[in-house]
């Protein structure tokens, strides 16, 4: 779809594919990520992690360690109890141990941290802390959490008796019940959505920088969320005087995010606490190791899906169950009010009568989480379910999976949709975006080669999956982390010459804000993208704002970025109605000046009103050319799209071939399509990921099986395939510039199409569903087992 | 532990600097010659963010001690711009829209240097094998392909576009 562009390639506001200002450093190695920050003086942490799922501690020996030349501390949970850190409350009210004084909850929790002058000697020190465990029996498999004879994990929650953590339910159970009881067709499936990592190329890390004389804490740190780790660093290290006003955060360049840089990790609070005592700062970086087998799991749900419909295949109601494994706490980063995130966007892109949904979360004795990895709070989850049902639902009725989906999507006249389990859907077509996506792939002929395949014995499957997500979290109403209300902000300043320099409370992870910021205040203001200098991550200098993730920033910074430009057009608007002498009503706006209506030569430049704002503003009217504002949204986004994929499975070996994908998108009105179609691929990948490869494996011991990048598969060039990537707008109508997120729509929707294309592929021998990933060996062992094997 | 001194070219310069036997290339690299563009991104020599060229061949500088580039000349990202020129590497991966966080760009770049210089004509396919030693968890590879086939064209004088 043609992007209409407003401005010209010089302002390069909406639309322009502009290259990206950030690049010039990162090609020539000029980055500046956390461990490329040396401060003099700086020690080194490294950290002492637990070998066992479950264990009681039975001692620390730190001589041999303490006597390493250069190692000059080791410290354990029984030293942070003395100033009360030893704990630390989650993102979800839950708490988590920083160190353990005397048990270890999951294999490579924190033990004890060494302190030394140099990396390497901290790694030795680490190495001789001799720690004696008294191993027990852990909880590994979730659906045994709950069992009577299950040892109670969280003794120190007053009051607990079991390992149950919150029940969570939405939707009319009665009224679904009733439906399902009298309906004509009903499927269900058991569908697991395993544990993964984001697994960022930079882990994560810090230098905690505590300045005695100044009283005052500089924390450099891989965070998405600068400000919201201040007011906590705030609020827990209050009592030692460290008020907020004396904590700097800074988030340098961030090597990619993807929610596993949200959450606050012990890590980041034992090398706050050294610095603070030592007055020196410290720098603590994870192996990669430590990274994938400690923190930032994601997903882990167990669901039980069911669908219900009319003969023909008419959508009616929909019931899940799940069982969701947080591990040894719910370190999840959810807004407060949805434990579950937003799972309930599960209906997805069906007209739905009536649905109910309900979950449980059990510790267990693995890593706590899980984060909302590239997606907005477990809509990965809810998508896979959905869109694998109604492939399910296909199937059960005999019917084109496409057809299916045609006949039951909301339709464009029923925006803005109020969905069975309580969104607001704010815009879509669902119907253009599969036809788009049927058009380009050729989809009936494929269904035909499909068919004259099958007569030959070959296995060719085609998937598809129409995802409807939920971004832009969100409006005040229902949406805060630890009480602080999930608004964004964005600051302008206009200088003297017509340059700007902007700043906001997000925090780019390489989705390339330094850009895309700067053209909508191209697009509001005129002023070339070029000469508008974007700043993030530094809250000594940027307005309070919740972070990037949840593909929020375009939603609710990006909104605020297009507020401010227009506060300060309208201020432009009485300096040119000033100037020419003439009333406001009388002007007219193009980008980049006012001209006076009717008399097009009588204009003034968006750089001449400026520079009036500093050298000759109207008498009574504040100097100066800057505007802040912060951003409430009034409502999510709902960005959409279908995806079609086709593979191609060897039945010899079950080797799965992707032959061609193509993700049809729509994320309304769109700022750089470089950009967005750049983040598409990404996502696609990092679908593909859990769809085919990745998945954290745990041994009945609690071990974790593939705790390594040698073993833990993230895809390279060559398993990913090449991407075919289009369009469709639907503006949102509520964004000041009609966009909606999309970082994370093909992270949700892949899954599913890869999936759907596997089991259409085997669909003929009685396969009805396979849980991902879906590796050869699975798909051999199935075609073994129904007799199709070659 | 006894230090040996080695001394090294590095993007040109000459050094000599006195290292400990055990001390990997890419903390020599990093911490000592400060040239801090090449990354880290794993301890198991899969991810690729810290390649190289060694004496103008690509390595993982985590996979080799700093006493193993002894007497050799190593080019890392800093070197590669000649002249305040951009490497038609650079200015493909910028052009094509190559990077995204850019934490795998470097070791990406490199690699790709020497993917050229042995096959300054490469497929798609032999592009995508050729850097399957190095991840990239943002790009999803199809734009990177493209930085690869934008540098291939301008090194062989062809028009180039994104
Ligand atoms: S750091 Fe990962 S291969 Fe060298
Ligand atoms: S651009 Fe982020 S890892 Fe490649």
């Amino acid at each position: 779809m043609e992007i209409q562009c407003k401005t010209s390639k010089e302002i390069s506001g909406m639309g322009h594919p502009m290259k990206r200002k950030e690049d010039a450093r990162f090609i020539q190695g000029h980055g500046r990520y956390i461990d490329d920050i040396k401060l003099p003086g700086m020690l080194y942490m490294d950290i002492v992690r637990s070998p066992y799922a479950y264990a009681k501690i039975k001692s620390i020996n730190a001589e041999k360690a303490l006597a390493i030349p250069g190692v000059l501390a080791v410290i354990t949970g029984k030293d942070l109890e003395k100033y009360g850190l030893h704990w630390m409350p989650t993102i979800m009210s839950d708490t988590q141990m920083v160190l353990p004084t005397d048990t270890v909850m999951y294999q490579a929790q924190e033990v004890a941290a060494v302190i030394a002058t140099e990396r390497y000697i901290a790694a030795d020190g680490a190495d001789a802390v001799e720690v004696e465990y008294e191993p027990m029996k852990p909880i590994v498999d979730p659906h045994t959490s709950l069992d009577k004879d299950a040892p109670l994990l969280r003794p120190d929650k007053p009051g607990k008796t079991d390992n149950h953590i919150w029940h969570w339910e939405v939707g009319d159970r009665e009224a679904t019940d009733e439906l399902f009881n009298k309906a004509e067709v009903t499927v269900k499936e058991q569908i697991y959505v395993p544990r993964i990592h984001v697994a960022s190329i930079e882990t994560c890390g810090c230098v905690a920088d505590y300045d005695k004389i100044e009283n005052k804490l500089t924390m450099f740190m891989t965070t998405q969320a600068p400000h919201a780790i201040r007011t906590v660093i705030a609020l827990v290290a209050g009592h030692v005087g460290l008020t907020e006003e004396k904590i700097r955060v800074i988030s340098p360049d961030i090597g990619g995010g993807f929610g596993g840089k949200v959450p606050v990790y012990p890590g980041y609070v034992i090398a706050i606490a050294v610095s603070f005592l030592v007055g020196k700062p410290v720098k603590w970086i994870e192996d990669r190791s430590e990274n994938l087998q400690a923190d930032s799991f994601a997903r882990d749900y167990h669901m039980t899906c069911e669908l219900a419909a009319d003969k023909n295949g008419r959508i009616q109601g929909l019931r899940i169950k799940t069982l969701a494994d947080h591990g040894y706490t719910d370190a999840a980063a959810n807004p407060s009010k949805f434990p579950a995130g937003m799972y309930s966007i599960v209906t997805g892109s069906y007209d739905f009568q009536t649905a109910f949904t309900e979950m449980d979360a059990v510790y267990t004795n693995k890593p706590p989480g899980g984060v909302a990895y590239r997606c907005s709070f477990r809509v990965t989850e809810a998508v896979h379910a959905i869109e694998r049902m109604v492939d399910r639902l296909a199937l059960e009725v005999k019917k084109d999976p496409a057809e299916l989906r045609m006949e039951n999507f909301i339709k464009k006249e029923q925006f803005p949709y109020k969905s069975a389990l309580g969104w607001e859907y704010d815009s879509g077509d669902y119907h253009a975006a599969l036809k788009k996506a049927m058009d380009i792939i050729g989809y009936d002929e494929l269904r035909k080669e499909q068919a004259e395949k099958r007569k030959e014995g070959k296995l060719m499957g085609i998937g598809i999956s129409s995802f409807t997500e939920i971004v832009g979290a969100g409006p005040s109403r229902h949406f805060d982390i630890l009480g602080l209300k999930m608004f964004d902000s964005c600051e302008i300043r206009v200088h003297p010459t017509g340059k700007a320099i902007a700043r906001f409370g997000t925090k780019s992870q390489g989705q390339g804000h330094e850009t895309t910021y700067a053209q909508i205040i191209a697009e509001e203001l005129g002023i070339p993208a070029e000469h508008i200098q974007v700043e993030e991550g530094d809250t000594d200098t940027a307005p309070y704002g919740l972070g990037t993730y949840a593909s929020r920033s375009t939603p609710v910074a990006g909104a605020a970025a297009a507020k401010a430009a227009r506060k300060l057009r309208d201020k432009a608007r009485k300096i040119a109605a000033y100037l020419m002498e003439v009333s406001e009503e009388d002007l007219e706006w193009e980008p980049g000046k006012f001209s006076v209506k009717g008399a097009p030569e009588k204009s003034k430049t968006i750089q001449e009103i400026v520079f009036a704002a500093y050298t000759n503003h109207p008498l009574g009217m504040e100097a100066g050319f800057e505007a802040v504002h912060y951003y409430d949204p009034p409502n999510l986004t709902f960005p959409f799209g279908s995806y079609i994929c086709v593979v191609d499975i060897d039945n010899k070996t079950g080797e799965i071939k992707i032959r061609r994908f193509v993700a049809v998108d729509d994320c309304g009105n769109i700022i750089n399509p470089m950009i967005v179609e750049g983040q598409i691929h990404g996502g696609l990948t990092q679908g593909l990921a859990p769809a085919m490869y990745e998945e954290f494996i745990y041994d009945e011991d609690g071990n974790l099986l593939n705790g390594t990048l040698m073993d833990y598969l993230v895809p390279t060039a060559v398993e990913s395939p090449h991407w075919e990537t289009d369009r469709t707008i639907t503006p949102s109508p509520h964004h000041p510039i009609g966009a909606k997120g999309v970082g994370e729509s093909p992270t949700v929707g892949a899954p599913p199409a890869i999936a759907n294309a596997i089991v259409d592929a085997l669909s003929h021998l009685g396969v009805t569903h396979l849980d991902i990933p879906i590796t050869p060996f699975k798909v051999w062992k199935v075609l073994k087992e129904k007799g199709a094997a070659g | 532990m006894s230090k040996k001194s080695i001394t090294l070219k590095a993007n040109g310069a000459e050094h000599n600097v006195i290292v400990e036997p055990r001390l990997l290339l890419v903390h020599l690299i990093r911490e000592v010659l400060n040239l801090t563009g090449t990354h880290i991104g794993c301890d198991t020599s899969n991810c690729g963010a810290c390649t190289i060229l060694l004496n103008g061949k690509s390595v993982k500088s985590c996979t080799l001690f700093a006493v193993q580039a002894n007497g050799k000349e190593i080019t890392t990202i800093e070197g590669l711009a000649q002249g305040g020129q951009l490497h038609p590497l650079q200015e493909g991966f910028k052009e094509c829209h190559g990077l995204q966080c850019g934490f795998c760009t470097p070791g990406m770049i490199m690699r790709s240097c020497e993917l050229l210089a042995n096959n300054p004509d490469p497929t798609e396919e032999e592009i995508r094998w050729g850097i399957s030693g190095n991840l990239c968890r943002c790009t999803g590879y199809n734009n990177i392909v493209k930085a690869v086939q934008y540098a291939a064209n301008k090194m062989k004088g062809e028009a180039v576009t994104a």
